[in-house]
């Protein structure tokens, strides 16, 4: 189940409805998603057509590649470390 | 609004607060949660609906909705035996909801027709909500149909339908309806002489 709550903003994960069929599925899903005015649109996805991924694998670390994983403040005092360099006072 | 309006009102208001009642027994044992929780949204706006109806009819009579749902006795009651049926099988509820629901969609479809601009109105505004208890219910009925148990439960009430329809064969209860009532009216009854909220 996917609730769109404004128009424009995109569809989230709201919650799951167990469903006989597409019929009992829609029903429902208006039911307790819909029909108080809190959606401008649902998206009711049967759970077989979701493609579920969630093995990422990063088997030589590369941290770099991921979002949180560059810690630049690190590396910066290693390298001027490296060079015998001090910090610039504005760069902390 | 005439005495005859009135008397009509007042029938589906007792139609909708029993029903209501009734398919709030639902609520917690449904067969699946979110069954549970459609057939209790279902209970809760007939018991609305009642309440709407009471009101218009309250006006008229100057009395209140309460006065008219709670403060008389259970032979005064207008509405009609199928609804006071106390029904712990599944297919024989779903069988009264499609059933009612059939009849409910003719009876508000007259009601919109009315000269009465204040029924006519609230008539339209009920039905709004009633389209989703008919999708509800066509959605069970397709569900079900072929389904011995479903079939027979139909024949059965059917027939008891037709008084939804019709004031005249109003008027007879079933024995469930007096200890219906003790139950509906047991907190207001409860309430120490001159209580005033």
């Amino acid at each position: 189940m996917f609730r769109q709550e404004r128009k424009g903003q995109p569809l989230q994960h709201a919650g799951s409805v167990e469903a006989a069929n597409d019929h009992f599925a829609d029903v429902y899903a208006r039911e307790q998603y819909g029909r108080r005015g809190e959606s401008t649109a649902l998206w009711v996805v049967p759970r077989s057509a979701v493609i579920e991924i969630d093995d990422f694998v990063d088997e030589l670390n590369r941290n770099y590649h991921r979002v949180d994983g560059y810690p630049l403040k690190e590396k910066l005092k290693e390298a001027r470390e490296r060079a015998g360099t001090e910090a610039d006072p504005g760069d902390r | 609004m005439n005495e005859l309006e009135q008397k009509l009102i007042l029938e589906i208001a007792d139609d909708e607060l029993v029903l209501g009642w009734r398919d709030s027994e639902w609520t917690g044992i449904a067969p699946m949660l979110e069954e549970d929780v459609a057939f209790s949204s279902i209970a809760q706006n007939e018991i609305g609906h009642a309440r709407a109806l009471y009101e218009l009819v309250a006006r008229e009579l100057g009395t209140t909705a309460d006065e008219l749902a709670f403060d008389r006795s259970p032979d005064e009651y207008r509405c009609a035996p199928i609804v006071e049926l106390r029904l712990l099988d599944w297919a024989q509820t779903i069988a009264r909801h499609y059933l009612y629901e059939e009849a409910d969609a003719i009876r508000l479809e007259r009601l919109k027709r009315s000269d009465d601009p204040e029924i006519a109105g609230l008539a339209a505004k009920i039905d709004r909500e009633e389209a989703y208890h008919r999708i509800h219910a066509q959605m069970w009925f397709d569900r079900l149909q072929g389904e011995p148990r479903f079939a027979a439960a139909l024949a059965e009430l059917r027939p008891q339908a037709a008084v939804l329809l019709d004031s005249e064969l109003r008027g007879a209860h079933t024995p469930e309806l007096p200890e219906l009532w003790n139950e509906m009216t047991m907190v207001r009854r409860s309430q120490p002489a001159g209580t005033k909220w």
